[in-house]
C-alpha cells in the first residue's frame, strides 16, 4: 500500500477565541490530486499556510516524505520538495517571467551563494526554466516582466516556478479564483497533464474543476474535515449535500 | 548615592518620559494611521520652543506666547502636511525618509538663519519659578512639577479621547487597518489632518514647556527625535499606551542610567575605567535596550496591529 | 535545438549601457592630470573625496537598491574603518598590511553581530535599529578620551605599504582611492547579476515568494549586509588616510542619512547612480558652502523636491530626457 507524502496529524490551530483548525488529520497518497473543499471560512486557506509554514499550528505534527516538518521554517519545507501556489498570485513582478522561474530552478541547482558569474547566462539555469514555462504554455512570455503579464498568465506562471522547483508535492489554493471561463478550462487542462508526476493538494470552489480533476475530496466544515473519499463518495454522502454540497452543486 | 538624590533622578526621569509622550503620542499616531514616517516631527518640538520666544518677547507673557506658539506650529504642522505630505502618503518609506530628512536641513538651518545659532531662553512664569519642599532635604523645581503635571493630563485626555470618542475610534481603526476605514465611508483625508494636526500640537507643546528649563537652539529637536523613535518602536507602532509605557521607561532607564551608571560600573571594573566607560554605556543603554526589545520582539511590546 | 535559441532573451544595451560608468571613471582617471591646468588648487583632495564616499554609497546602493533594506547606520561602518586606522596609528601600527585588514575585519564583524539582530526586523523596526546600532558606535567613540573623545584624533601620518609612503603623494593616494573604487564598483556589479544578487532582488520585491521556493532570505540578506558593510570600512580606512583625521562626527546619524541622500540623487538601484550622486552632493556643499553657511536652507527644499517629483535621481531624470529628446 502506497505510504502517504503528506500526513497531517490532529492540526489545531485557533485565533484567540475562534477555532480554525479543529483537531485535522489527513492523508495526501502518493500521485493523488486530493482536492479540499469546504464554505468559505471553513480554514482552507489556514490549512494550507500550515502545511506550507507561513503559519505555525498550536498542536499536531505535519510529517512530508517520511520528515517531520512541523517545526521547519518555509524554505527547508520548500528545499524538501513543497512547492506552493497563493491565493493572490505571488510572483516577483520585476523579474521577467523566464527569472522568475529560473528563481526556482536556482534553489535546486546548487548554492546561490555564487558571487560573479552572471546568473542570467547559465544555460543550466535558462533552460529548464523554459522547458517549464513550455509546460504551461508560457514560452512565448519569457522574457515580458512578469508584472506586465495578465492574471491567468501570472497564475501559470507561478505553476512554472512550482514546477522548476521539482516538487513532491503541490499546494494549490483556489488556482481558478478570478479566472474567465476560458482560462479557467486552459487551467484545468494544464493540471490534468501534471497529475500522477506528483501529489497535488487543491483547494477549490470551483466544483466543476474538483470534480474533473480530484482522484479523492475532502470536506472541510469549521475547521475539521467533515467526510473524505473519492469524488462518487463525496458527492453522495449526505452529511456533504446537507452542509455543502447541496446549494452549491448547480 | 543617597536617596534623595535617587528620588531627585526618577522626578527628572519622570520628566523626560512625560515629555518624551508628549512628542512620541503624535509620531506614533501618524505613524500608525498613516504609515508615515516623519523624521520632520522633532523641528515641530524645535519650532515650538522657538516661536514661544519669539512670542514672548512680543507679549511679554508665557501663558500669551504658549497661547499663539501653539496655534502658529498647528499651523505651521497644517501647512507641511498639505504641501508636502499629502504627496507621500501612497509612497514607500523611504521617500517619507527623505523628504522629512529635507525638511529638516530646511528648519534646522532656516532656524539658525533666522534666530542665530546661540541658544535662547525663555523664562517661565514667575509664579511657577521656584522651587517647592517635597520632604525633608528633598527639594525639587516647581516647574518640572508642571511639566509632569501637565503630561499626565494630556495622557489621561488622550486616553479618554481615544477610547471613549468616536473619532478616537476612528483613529484606532484607522491604527488597525486604514484602508478599511477608508472604504467604509470615512474621510480619511480630513482624519489624516486631524491625527497629524493634533500631533504637531503636542510636539510642540513639549518644546514650549521644556524651553525654559533646556536653552532653544537648532538642532535640540535631533536628539529628541530619534529618542522619539526609540519610544514608538519599543512601545509599538500605533500605541498610545505603548508610547505612554515606554517613554515612561526611556525617560527612567536614560536619566538614571547617566546619573548612576558610573557609580554602579565602579564596584565592577574600578574606579578609572568606570568614569571612562560609563558615560558610553549610559548613552548606549536606551539603543541597547531597543535592540534586546527589537530582538524578543520584532515588532515592538504593544503594536497596534497586533503580532 | 536548445530551449534558448527558440525563445531568445531581447538583446542587452550591452556597449550604450557600459558609456555612462566607462566616462566616469575615465574623467576620475584624468582628473588629477589636468587639475593643475584649472588652477583650483584643492581638485585633486575633492575628488578624492567624493570617491571615497562613492565606495560607501555603492555598498550602500547594494543594500537600498538592490536589497530593498534601508540601513540608517551605515555611516558607523566608516567610522569604524577610520578609527581601525587611527587607533592602529596612535599605537604604533601605521603598515597598511594591517591596518586595511584590520579596518575589514572590524566593520565586517560588527556588521555581522548587527545584522544578526536587525534582519530580524522590517521596516520602520529596520530602519530604527540600524540608527541605534550606528549610535552606538558614534557614543563609543565619543567617549574613547585616549583616542580623542569628541574632539577626535589626528593622525601622524598616512599608512605606509612594507614602511613605504604609498599614500603620502596626495596624487598616489587619489589614484589609490580611484583603484578601490572601481574595484568595489565591479565587485558589485558582478554582485548584482550573480545568483546572489538574483535572491537579494528578488528578496526585496517579494520575500515570501523566495522563501516558498527555497530561500533562507535572512542569510543571504546577512551576507550582503556584512560585504556592505566591509566595504564602506575600506571606505572609512581611505578617509583616515586622505584627512589624516578621524572624529566621531564621520558616523553621526545624520552622516548616515546624507549617504542614502547621495545614493538618491544620484538613481536608486543603478550603482552608477551612487558614484554620480556623491559627486553631485558633494560638489554642491563644495561649491554653496562658499556662498552661504546655511546652503543646507536652500538643499533641503531641493531634496524634498526630488523626492517628489525626480525619484528616479540624477539617471532617471536623464533617461527620461534623452527618451523625450528621441521621441520629438
Amino acid at each position: 500500500m502506497a505510504d502517504a507524502v503528506l500526513r497531517l496529524d490532529r492540526l489545531h490551530k485557533r485565533f484567540g477565541a475562534l477555532v480554525v483548525t479543529d483537531d485535522l488529520s489527513l492523508d495526501v497518497m502518493s500521485g493523488e490530486l486530493h482536492a479540499v473543499i469546504g464554505p468559505n471560512g471553513a480554514g482552507k486557506t489556514t490549512l494550507i499556510h500550515q502545511i506550507s509554514g507561513l503559519l505555525a499550528p498550536d498542536a499536531g505534527a505535519i510529517v512530508f516524505a517520511g520528515h517531520d516538518i512541523t517545526a521547519l521554517p518555509m524554505h527547508a519545507r520548500a528545499a524538501l520538495g513543497l512547492a506552493r501556489l497563493f491565493q493572490i498570485t505571488s510572483i516577483v513582478p520585476g523579474f521577467s517571467a523566464l527569472e522568475n522561474v529560473a528563481l526556482g530552478v536556482q534553489a535546486r541547482a546548487g548554492s546561490s551563494f555564487r558571487f560573479f558569474a552572471r546568473a542570467a547566462d547559465e544555460p543550466g539555469l535558462n533552460e529548464p526554466a523554459l522547458a517549464a514555462l513550455a509546460d504551461v504554455g508560457l514560452a512565448e512570455r519569457a522574457h515580458i516582466p512578469a508584472g506586465r503579464l495578465s492574471h491567468g498568465e501570472k497564475r501559470a506562471l507561478e505553476l512554472a516556478i512550482a514546477l522548476a522547483m521539482q516538487p513532491k508535492l503541490l499546494l494549490l489554493d483556489e488556482p481558478m479564483a478570478g479566472t474567465g471561463h476560458e482560462e479557467g478550462a486552459r487551467l484545468t487542462q494544464v493540471l490534468r497533464r501534471l497529475k500522477g508526476r506528483f501529489p497535488i493538494v487543491l483547494v477549490e470552489h470551483d466544483m466543476t474543476a474538483v470534480f474533473a480533476l480530484a482522484d479523492r475530496i475532502s470536506v472541510l466544515l469549521y475547521g475539521r474535515i467533515l467526510a473524505s473519499g473519492t469524488p462518487g463518495e463525496v458527492r453522495a454522502d449526505p452529511r456533504v449535500v446537507e452542509a455543502y454540497l447541496g446549494e452549491e452543486m448547480e | 548615592m543617597s536617596t534623595t538624590l535617587l528620588v531627585v533622578q526618577t522626578l527628572n526621569g519622570l520628566q523626560l518620559g512625560v515629555l518624551l509622550f508628549l512628542i512620541a503620542a503624535g509620531l506614533t499616531l501618524v505613524f500608525g494611521v498613516m504609515d508615515f514616517i516623519n523624521l520632520a516631527h522633532g523641528v515641530q518640538y524645535m519650532l515650538g520652543a522657538y516661536l514661544a520666544v519669539a512670542f514672548y518677547g512680543v507679549t511679554g507673557s508665557f501663558v500669551a506666547a504658549l497661547v499663539l506658539a501653539l496655534a502658529a506650529a498647528l499651523a505651521f504642522g497644517l501647512l507641511l502636511e498639505f504641501a508636502v505630505f499629502r504627496q507621500l502618503y501612497d509612497r514607500d518609506h523611504l521617500d517619507h525618509v527623505m523628504a522629512t530628512f529635507g525638511i529638516i536641513l530646511f528648519l534646522n538651518h532656516g532656524v539658525k538663519m533666522i534666530w542665530g545659532a546661540a541658544p535662547l531662553s525663555l523664562p517661565m512664569p514667575e509664579a511657577l519659578s521656584g522651587s517647592v519642599r517635597l520632604a525633608d532635604g528633598l527639594i525639587y523645581p516647581v516647574w518640572r512639577l508642571v511639566i509632569i503635571a501637565s503630561g499626565l493630563i494630556v495622557a489621561a485626555l488622550l486616553y479618554v479621547l481615544v477610547a471613549h470618542t468616536r473619532i478616537g475610534m476612528l483613529v484606532r481603526a484607522g491604527a488597525t487597518n486604514a484602508a478599511m476605514v477608508s472604504a467604509l465611508g470615512v474621510n480619511i483625508r480630513r482624519l489624516f489632518m486631524i491625527v497629524f494636526g493634533f500631533g504637531t500640537m503636542l510636539a510642540g507643546f513639549a518644546g514650549i514647556m521644556i524651553a525654559p528649563i533646556l536653552s532653544v537652539d537648532p538642532g535640540m529637536g535631533d536628539t529628541v527625535l530619534i529618542l522619539a523613535f526609540v519610544v514608538i518602536v519599543i512601545g509599538g507602532i500605533g500605541s498610545i499606551r505603548g508610547a505612554f509605557l515606554a517613554a515612561l521607561l526611556i525617560g527612567l532607564v536614560d536619566t538614571l542610567g547617566r546619573s548612576f551608571a558610573v557609580d554602579i560600573l565602579r564596584p565592577i571594573m574600578g574606579p578609572s575605567p568606570a568614569r571612562t566607560v560609563g558615560p558610553a554605556v549610559a548613552s548606549m543603554l536606551i539603543y541597547l535596550l531597543m535592540a534586546v526589545v527589537l530582538y524578543l520582539r520584532p515588532t515592538g511590546l504593544f503594536p497596534a496591529k497586533g503580532r | 535545438m536548445a530551449l534558448a535559441e527558440a525563445f531568445p532573451a531581447p538583446p542587452r544595451a550591452s556597449l550604450r549601457a557600459q558609456i555612462l560608468p566607462i566616462g566616469i571613471f575615465l574623467a576620475l582617471a584624468i582628473l588629477p592630470l589636468v587639475a593643475p591646468a584649472t588652477g583650483v588648487g584643492y581638485l585633486v583632495s575633492l575628488g578624492a573625496r567624493i570617491m571615497i564616499f562613492a565606495i560607501a554609497a555603492v555598498a550602500l546602493d547594494l543594500l537600498l537598491g538592490y536589497g530593498g533594506l534601508i540601513s540608517f547606520g551605515h555611516a558607523a561602518f566608516i567610522g569604524l574603518g577610520a578609527y581601525a586606522v587611527g587607533i592602529l596609528a596612535a599605537h604604533g601600527f601605521t603598515d597598511m598590511l594591517i591596518a586595511l585588514p584590520a579596518a575589514l575585519a572590524i566593520s565586517a564583524l560588527y556588521a555581522f553581530l548587527t545584522g544578526i539582530v536587525c534582519l530580524r526586523t522590517k521596516g520602520v523596526y529596520f530602519i530604527m535599529i540600524t540608527l541605534a546600532f550606528g549610535q552606538m558606535v558614534y557614543f563609543t567613540a565619543s567617549s574613547l578620551a585616549p583616542y580623542g573623545g569628541d574632539d577626535g584624533l589626528t593622525i601622524a601620518a598616512r599608512s605606509t605599504l612594507l614602511g613605504f609612503p604609498l599614500l603620502k603623494n596626495d596624487r598616489a593616494l587619489y589614484y589609490v582611492v580611484l583603484l578601490c573604487l572601481l574595484g568595489s564598483y565591479l565587485f558589485c556589479r558582478a554582485l548584482v547579476a550573480s545568483r546572489f544578487g538574483r535572491v537579494l532582488r528578488g528578496a526585496k520585491e517579494n520575500a515570501v515568494r523566495m522563501e516558498t521556493v527555497g530561500f533562507d532570505v535572512y542569510r543571504f540578506q546577512l551576507t550582503g549586509y556584512v560585504i556592505a558593510g566591509a566595504l564602506a570600512g575600506l571606505s572609512g580606512f581611505m578617509l583616515a588616510n586622505a584627512t589624516e583625521f578621524v572624529s566621531p562626527a564621520y558616523m553621526s546619524w545624520q552622516r548616515s542619512g546624507e549617504l542614502i541622500v547621495m545614493v538618491l540623487l544620484g538613481g536608486l538601484g543603478t550603482l552608477n547612480g551612487a558614484i554620480i550622486g556623491t559627486a553631485a552632493y558633494l560638489l554642491t556643499e563644495e561649491w554653496l558652502s562658499g556662498y552661504t553657511e546655511s546652503w543646507k536652507v536652500i538643499f533641503g527644499p531641493v531634496l524634498v523636491l526630488v523626492v517628489l517629483f525626480a525619484r528616479g535621481g540624477l539617471i532617471g531624470l536623464a533617461s527620461a530626457l534623452t527618451r523625450r529628446l528621441g521621441r520629438g
